[in-house]
């Protein structure tokens, strides 16, 4: 193992490493072999067929995806007959199709509409084989159209690998072979957490999320209606990717302008919420730590986080006896819904029974999350929509705003003001740093001794990482806490969450605080964002949420002054009777 | 929630599992212990092996799905499948399905009242040489004529 190979791609020699795919070795020579089945993120599947290639010496044609390289190996990608084969793959997969084109919500971002066109596809010669069934509506997050499935299972190895949740599976045999769940059932019957990243992965229009353009659109042009939008940290460094602008682009100001200019009646950010966030929880951390090591009592622990819908869900699925270590604090998104159709809506002299409040979420399972029974603490639904960046690029289509060419401007005052220990939610490692950098200074009265802020333990793309800090020279409040090493633990992606708490479960799990976000790279790989997603795209977009809490002024959530005054004017103290009111929740055990 | 502590009900799977343990490759097995034991399979038995492999139910469907020796809901004690291809066609394969039919009074795809008989008819069994065919259970019967099938039936009531 580990030795190069040669090989030769359309007469061109290469040299690659041992067990890389003809699809590996020609990407690296610049050679684009299509694809459907496959994807970066999942294991092999090789059963769309449409990547293969002539090998010399082999009367059949290899698929380049699933058949390592060999030694001398001479492979041609582009022969008449390599074309041809492929044709009839397509146009195959294509009479299983329901090729309704202007009609689907994926219409001109289908990968199998843009191998149709560049295979010039024009000349339909097979009869349509299209199954009749109806669409799956049943959950608030994902429909599921199995009429234009093309069975590549991409969704399902999605649900296994990344999130070992598997509510998605390949049911029946042969022509009748389709993707079920169990027992044929409806999604909302199911252990689905909603995440979305079956969307994601999608190749077609078969799964997308539920969307509700429309009725904002009806909502706006209502003059009895005063609109409030929320936008989560990850959506401002993916959403440019629907709208001209390369991965990892930052579009904040212009994201805030759009708004404006479709209609928006307040435009706010759920960074201001999640620096609330840490405000609670870090407060809920420090009593759980008082309470198990000064009172001796005993406390759930480690903390887990609970800003991740998907996750929330998951753990209410599958692992009952850890919902008491669940943080009690709501979701940002969650949090901001009553603090505006009470706070905000008493200080702006504003009737809450005429307000709507929107969030645009890089997350499919923040619908569930918004739907859920208690979300109602305000009186009202405390979030009554929740559009995905991929439904707000589209509603900025739709405006005909002119997106690259925007100014740039700044969200509203009093729910709009945040720092970078808010921003850094939307990447995986976000919440537990932002925790850090004031959890520490609470305790210390220190700033984190961490260059610059950043703790670049607990960031990166591993899918379980650690971090423990050593605490030192406590103020007097936090005297119990000296010399103790406060260890931190963050997984990403269910199947990496589960790892970590098998381990709370035998009772052998190190950690004080763990952070879980359900979505490969937190937030900025959610189920709302634009697709295609993979490794590199996630990084991008976790570099430029970087750069924008490194490009704030405040960047730690205890410092923001919206929060102080919030919690002068209206909360009370963290963790306080009012807060515990409106920003907390419970959890329950689901079959 | 699959809980791998949660008590299994299932007799037939408690034996299946007994016998073959729970490892992820052992699922197979179990199943047609199941069947062979309970003659199909329920929810709560695709949920209960589940939980004991520590796997979804709904991958536990999937494979279940996939095989017509693991019925999935409910199916008789016995299982007759009739071959309805070209050669046991030739040989009167129409005969054979009627006689069945007027002695067990239900029609193919059916399952008698008694729930002794589940009825079916399958595609090649690889007997074409022998025609007609017919499986019951695993056993197969070949040279088939209308009383012969009837008696084969008939040690099984």
């Amino acid at each position: 193992m580990g030795g190069m190979i040669n090989l030769k791609i359309n007469d061109i020699p290469i040299s690659i490493e041992e067990g890389a795919s003809i699809l590996d070795a020609a990407k690296k020579i610049n050679i684009q072999i299509p694809t459907l089945c496959h994807h970066d993120d999942l294991c092999v599947a090789g059963n769309c067929r449409v990547c293969v290639v002539e090998q010399a010496g082999m009367k059949t044609l290899p698929t380049a995806c699933s058949t390592p390289v060999t030694e001398g190996m001479e492979i041609l990608t582009n022969t008449p007959r390599v074309l041809g084969c492929r044709r009839t793959i397509i146009e195959l997969l294509l009479s299983e199709h329901n090729v309704d084109c202007p009609h689907c919500y994926r219409n001109v971002n289908c990968e199998l509409q843009g191998l149709a066109e560049e295979y010039s596809v024009d000349n339909p010669k097979l009869i349509s084989l299209v199954t009749d069934e109806s669409v799956e509506i049943s959950s608030p997050s994902i429909r599921k159209d199995s009429s234009r499935c093309i069975r590549c299972q991409r969704c399902v190895r999605t649900c296994a690998e990344l999130q070992h949740v598997t509510a998605l599976c390949v049911a029946n045999r042969g022509a009748e072979m389709k993707i079920s769940t169990f027992m044929d059932r409806p999604m909302d019957q199911v252990v689905c957490t909603s995440c979305g990243q079956c969307i994601n992965r999608c190749p077609t229009g078969a799964l997308v999320e539920h969307n509700y353009i429309a009725e904002i659109w009806d909502h706006l042009g209502d003059p009895d209606k005063y609109l409030v939008v929320q936008t989560a940290p990850a959506v401002r460094v993916g959403l440019g990717e629907m709208l001209g602008f390369d991965p990892g682009t930052r579009v904040t100001g212009k994201m805030v302008t759009a708004l404006r200019m479709i209609g928006f009646d307040a435009v706010f950010d759920t960074n201001f919420t999640a620096d609330l966030t840490i405000m609670e929880e870090g407060t809920e951390l420090l009593l759980r730590l008082k309470k198990a090591l000064l009172d001796k009592k005993p406390v759930a622990l480690p903390l887990l986080t609970s800003c991740s819908p998907g996750w929330i869900k998951y753990i209410e699925h599958e692992h009952h006896s850890l919902l008491d270590n669940l943080s009690t604090c709501k979701s940002p998104q969650q949090m901001f819904g009553p603090l505006a159709k009470t706070y905000y809506a008493e200080k702006a002299g504003i009737d809450p029974a005429g307000m709507i409040v929107v969030s645009i979420m890089p997350c499919t399972a923040k619908k569930f999350e918004a739907n859920r029974p208690e979300m109602k603490v305000s009186g009202y639904k405390d979030v009554d929509y929740v559009l995905t960046t991929r439904e707000f690029g589209r509603m900025i289509k739709q405006a005909g705003l002119d997106f690259k060419n925007l100014e740039d401007s700044k969200c509203d005052s009093i729910l709009g003001k945040h720092t970078g220990a808010g921003v850094i939610f939307g990447a995986t490692g976000g919440v537990a740093e932002a925790a850090l950098r004031t959890v520490y200074e609470i305790i210390t009265g220190r700033e984190v001794p961490f260059k610059n802020l950043n703790i670049t333990a607990v960031r990166g793309m591993e899918g379980v990482r650690e971090a423990s800090i050593k605490i030192e020279d406590c103020v007097d409040d936090w005297k119990f806490l000296e010399g103790v090493s406060l260890k931190v633990a963050i997984a990403h992606g269910l199947a990496n969450a589960r790892m970590l708490m098998k381990q709370v479960e035998k009772g052998e799990s190190p950690y004080h605080f763990i952070e879980v976000m359900a979505c490969p790279g937190g937030c900025l790989g959610g189920g709302g964002q634009p697709i295609p997603t993979n490794r590199e795209i996630r990084e991008k977009r976790a570099k430029a949420i970087y750069e924008e809490d490194e490009s704030l002024e405040l960047r730690k959530s205890h410092e923001n002054p919206e929060v102080q005054k919030l919690y002068e004017e209206f909360l009370g103290k963290p963790g306080g009777r009012r807060s515990h009111e409106l920003l907390h929740t419970s959890y329950t055990a689901r079959s | 929630m699959i809980d791998i502590n949660a008590p299994v009900t299932d007799p037939g799977v408690k034996n299946a599992l007994d016998k073959r343990g729970n490892a992820r490759e052992s699922l197979l097995p179990i199943l047609l212990e199941v069947v062979k034991e309970n003659s199909f399979l329920t929810d709560t038995a695709m949920k209960e092996i589940a939980g004991a492999l520590d796997i979804s139910s709904a991958e536990v469907f999937g494979v279940a799905s996939f095989y017509e020796f693991l019925p999935i809901g409910y199916n008789g004690k016995n299982t007759i499948r009739v071959c309805k291809n070209i050669s046991c066609y030739i040989e009167g394969k129409d005969e054979i399905i009627k006689a069945i039919e007027d002695f067990l009074k239900i029609k193919a795809g059916e399952t008698t009242r008694d729930g002794k008989f589940t009825f079916k008819t399958a595609n090649c069994l690889g007997w074409c040489h022998k025609g007609p065919a017919m499986l019951i259970n695993d056993t197969p019967h070949t040279d088939l004529t209308p009383e012969k099938a009837i008696a084969l039936i008939s040690e099984y009531t």
